[in-house]
This record gives structure tokens, sequence and C-alpha cells, in this order.
């Protein structure tokens, strides 16, 4: 029954035109990338983004560029979108009403949303990933790739490290995406929840950057980001995704009970 | 009042439902009694508290206190068992834009989970071919007219059997086409012995499909009956129009009539009536239709015996009345809507 629902949702998001607007711009990252370093001469090693300077010698790295140059901004803004249009995108539009009444039931409402949410969050890091293996295949040789340990890996093994880096990602977005769920049940705007979202984001970033402040770095939903480098070394340590998936729990499980607590109480009056 | 029945005999009912948004009383101690099969008028004024009352009965909104009982059922403790039976348009239709019709109502269908998905297609079909849409069911929303919108709202509420229907101003934005096709929906629907629970400010529309109304005036339920009983049966007066009204008076007054002399047509208790033409006098007999039980049908009482309306017309040729006009009326739900809510732009808040 609630698999019905969550196709539906499914269908839905990945139906609007705003959802595809994204994915795109988001495979528009490594292709600009991957241009942009064709048409110029030589990246001198240690400028730009990390592994920038690897990517003429190997087009995979494209996609892993890509990845570390969308987890700021880029990546969070999606999410932030999507996930701040759960609850609020469908108050502010009126078809909460009638969702409860048909009836969704509000939990397993909130959990089809948060499913719907969880999905595009696989979903964009992916196309990330996918978009730079295949624009650095096109434009740059690609063979045997040498890790940050110094061992070489195989293609096939490098992609399988470049889907895994993007299960990272998705991973990391998850506390995101709970927060804006929860952001999502205080509002009717959703245009106000995607940019609270995406606000706390950058907030969070910063704050991370502080140093004054590193006793609370470890709390912070966007700690470990950027940590994916561990996934480049042989044999892969798991050390930071293990972390990283014990803090993005504790976050999907308290803004879940916050959003849970919100919605199952709220006056729908929209 | 009608007398509330048992409730299992009642569709909805409420005892004491209030709800108060900080300071305002939206809904203040309503208690509704919706028949079974009844089709329900329920009336009042745009911020009346209807729509707040609907979602406390569809459980989108916490009542603040007060208990409510929807197909027998106590709410909103067994929510997910009765909402499944009930389909609603609730303030307005709402859609996804970027969907088609049919894809709108398959939407709506999954959410509920008794919908089950082998069938979906043929009660999506099944609703827009009952609400006239099967032509635009591939549309997308975007594009459909106000009416049509409303059409695929009323549409979404029979997607599957209902016993009770909620339809809050179902005929908003229709043309007198859609609105006679809604009404006569209603009626199909009524037949096949759902309870219609239609909330409106057009008494018209009311008086012309409801068997029971309800009218709300700043949050309180301030009737509550058989139509019959609400247009206050029984009650009703004589206008005649005459040159002569001094004596006209004196002819009615020797029959025993009240009479009120109104150069202007001038109001019956409770209620208003347009003008009368200018130039002519009009002797308003105020007075209530005899009881059943001691005069026939049709006849007015007064001081003394019962008396016909015609043996009145009679009486006042007699007397040499110059008789121009001569008519019984009887108050119209509108009257009684009136003199409860308010009149104009007055309407109690």
């Amino acid at each position: 029954m609630t698999g019905g629902l969550l196709a539906s949702e499914l269908g839905l998001l990945f139906r609007r035109r705003r959802t595809w607007a994204m994915l795109c711009a988001l495979a528009a990252i490594p292709i600009l990338i991957a241009v942009a370093v064709r048409v110029s001469s030589a990246v001198p090693a240690g400028r730009g983004p990390a592994f920038l300077d690897r990517i003429t010698q190997n087009g995979l790295f494209v996609g892993v560029t890509a990845m570390v140059v969308s987890v700021p901004l880029f990546l969070p803004l999606t999410v932030g979108v999507v996930a701040g249009d759960t609850i609020a995108g469908e108050a502010g539009q009126g078809t909460l009403r009638y969702l409860l009444v048909a009836p969704a039931g509000r939990i397993r409402l909130l959990l089809v949303k948060y499913g719907g949410a969880a999905v595009f969050v696989v979903v964009a890091p992916l196309v990330v990933a996918l978009a730079g293996a295949g624009i650095g295949a096109a434009l740059f040789p690609v063979g045997p790739v040498t890790l940050l340990s110094g061992d070489r890996i195989g293609t096939g093994e490098a992609l399988a490290r470049l889907l895994l880096i993007a299960a990272y990602l998705a991973l990391s977005l998850l506390g995101l995406s709970a927060i804006g769920l929860f952001i999502s049940t205080l509002t009717d705007v959703p245009v106000g929840a995607m940019a609270a979202t995406v606000v706390l984001s950058v907030v969070s970033q910063v704050l991370d950057a502080l140093p004054q402040l590193d006793w609370l770095h470890p709390w912070l939903f966007s700690h470990y980001w950027l940590d994916f480098g561990d996934l480049l070394r042989q044999p892969v340590s798991w050390e930071s995704f293990a972390a990283n998936a014990v803090l993005q729990g504790g976050y999907v499980a308290v803004f879940g009970a916050l959003a849970y607590g919100r919605f199952i109480t709220k006056d729908v009056l929209s | 009042m009608s007398a509330p029945g048992p409730a299992a005999e009642l569709s909805i009912e409420t005892k004491g439902l209030t709800k108060r948004f900080g300071q305002q009383l939206a809904v203040d101690d309503v208690d509704l009694a919706v028949p079974k099969g009844a089709v329900f008028g329920f009336l009042g004024p745009n911020g009346s508290g209807k729509t707040t009352t609907i979602r406390l009965l569809l459980g989108l909104a916490a009542a603040t206190g007060g208990s409510m009982r929807v197909l027998g059922e106590e709410m909103p403790g067994k929510l997910h068992d009765v909402l499944p039976r009930v389909g609603a348009l609730v303030e307005g239709p709402a859609f996804y834009p970027f969907l088609s019709g049919a894809a709108n109502l398959r939407r709506m269908d999954a959410a509920d989970p008794y919908g089950s998905a082998s069938t979906r297609h043929a009660r999506v079909q099944s609703a827009l071919e009952r609400v006239g849409l099967t032509h635009a069911a591939d549309k997308k929303v975007r594009a459909y007219s106000l009416g049509m919108k409303q059409r695929l709202g009323i549409a979404n509420a029979l997607l599957g059997p209902r016993e009770l229907l909620v339809l809050d101003e179902p005929t908003n934005g229709l043309d007198p086409q859609g609105t006679r096709e809604v009404r006569s929906l209603v009626r199909s629907l009524a037949a096949d012995g759902a309870t219609v629970f239609v909330s409106s400010h057009l008494l018209a529309e009311v008086e012309q499909i409801c068997t029971h109304a309800a009218i709300m005036s700043a949050g309180r339920l301030v009737a509550q009956g058989t139509l019959a009983e609400l247009r206050g049966a029984g009650q009703a007066w004589i206008r005649v129009l005459t040159p002569d009204p001094g004596a006209a008076a004196h002819v009615l007054t020797g029959l025993g009539l009240a009479v009120i002399l109104s150069p202007d047509g001038g109001a019956p208790p409770g209620g208003v009536r347009p003008g009368t033409p200018a130039g002519r006098d009009a002797v308003l007999v105020a007075t209530r239709r005899a009881d059943r039980q001691t005069a026939a049908p049709g006849e007015f009482a007064g001081a003394g015996e019962p008396v016909a309306p015609e043996a009145m017309v009679a009486a006042l040729v007699a007397a040499g009345v110059r008789v121009r006009g001569f008519a019984t009326e009887q108050a119209s739900l509108e009257d009684r809507f009136v003199a409860l809510t308010g009149e104009g732009f007055d309407v109690v808040q």
C-alpha cells in the first residue's frame, strides 16, 4: 500500500520539469570542468579543486573533481529544494488536505515524502559521477588509476570507487534532507523551507571552517562531507564512512522525530 | 430544531464542537446533527466557521473542545476507518498543475490505502465520466478552467463508493449548466443512499437540493432542522395591493386578522420583501397560517375563526376596496438566513 504511494511520489518528483532541470544542472558541472580542462593548457599540480590536475591523465577523475566541486553548494542546493518542498509544497498547493483526507495518513505521508527525498539524494550525486565519467571518457584517456595510497587499480574497479563516492555523498546528504523535511512541516511556503534548508547547509559549513569552534565540528552535519578521500585508498578505509553514517543517522533520527512531532499535530489550514 | 435521533441514525454528530485560533473562536460550541441519507445544507456567511467545522470533521485540524461522530464512529480516533468512506471537496479544488486530470486522480487514489491499484484506472475513468470531464482527462490541470477544476475536485470525492460526501461550495466557479449538473449529481448521490453535506452561501442552491440545513453565524450554530422547519413552516402572510389601504385594513381587521399598513410594502416578521411598485399602497396582513388541526390547509388564523384567502378577497371586493394585487407569501430560507445572520455588510463577525 505504502509502496503504491511511494511509487506515486517518485513519479511526481521525476515528472516535474524542476527536478530534471536540477539534474541537468548537476550533470553540466563535470561537463564544464572537462571542457575547460580540455581547451586550456595543462593544469599545474596543486591548483584548483582537488584531483583537477589528474584529469588529463585519466578521464575518470572528471567525476571525482565534479563531486568535490558540487559538495559545498550545488548538491545541498538541489537537495534543499526537494526536501524543503516535501510537505510545504503540498500545503502551499492545497493538495496536502486532499492527501490527508484520502486518507494518506500523516505518518505514512511523512515516510513516503522522506523516501522520495532520499531517492533524490541518491540520484543527484550519481548523476554528477556518471556524467563526469562519461564526459571524461569522451575527452580524455581512461585507464588504470593511481590511488592516493599509491596503488594502481583497473578501470572497472576505479568506476566502482566512483560509485562508492557517490554513495558516500548520498549518505552525507540524508541528514540535510531530514532537516529540510522538518522545516517543510513548519510552513506553507515551500520557497521559504527550501531557502532555510540551503542556508543551514551553508551555515554548517562556515561553522565547520572556524577553528575556534573545534568542539562543535564533529556535531555538524556537513563535517564529513568532503572526507571521501579515504575511499580512494587501498585498502578502502571505512573510518570516515562509518563516522558519517552514525552522524547522519543521528540527524535523521532527531529531525525525523521533530518532523513527526510537528506534522502529527499540525492543523492543516491551507 | 429537530430532535437529534439515536447516534446510529446520524451520519455526522457533534457535541459542543469548539475550535479556537488564539483569541478567536472560529467554531463555538456547535451541535450538528446530520441525519443519514439527508442532503444537508450547511449555510453561513463567509467567515462564519463553515470550512473550519469541515476541517475538524475531516481530521485536518484538531478541535479545541467537544466531541464528534462521523458515520457512527468516534472522531478523530477512528479517522483511518472513516475517511475512506468519505468523499470530500474542501475549500476549493487543489491539484498538481503539471499533471493531467486523470493523473491527479490516480495520485490521490494512491494515497488512499484502500484504493486498489487494479481497479484504479476504471474508478478514475468513471469518476471523470460522472462529472463530464472524460474529454479533458489527459489535459494538464494547468490548462483547466475554474469550472473544470471544480468538477475534477468533485470527481476526486467520487473515486470510491462513499457513504458520506462533504462538499464545500461545490458550485463555486461553475456556469449555470455546471450548477445544474452538480445539483442533479447531488440528487443522484443521495438517491444512491449517500449522505451529502453541502456547505454553501448560495441559499437558492440549498433550497433546491437540500432536505435539511443548518445555519452558522460567527462560529455558532444558530439554526438547524429540516428545510420546512427552518423556513418557519406556518409562518405566512397575505399581501394586498390597493389604493384604499384604510378601507382594506378595516375589512381585514373585521375578519380578526392582524394588519400592518405599509406604504412601501413593508417587511413581514423575520424577513424582507422587495418593495411595492411605486404609487400603490399596500396592506400587509401579518399573520400566521392557521393550525392544521383547527383549519383547512391554506387558511389564516387571526383572533377569530380561520379565514381562507379567497374569503378575504370576497370580503374586500364586497366592501368596495379596489384590490390590485393579492398574494399569499411564505418566508423563504433567505428571509430566515438574513434574520439570523444580519443584513448586507453588517454580518456578525
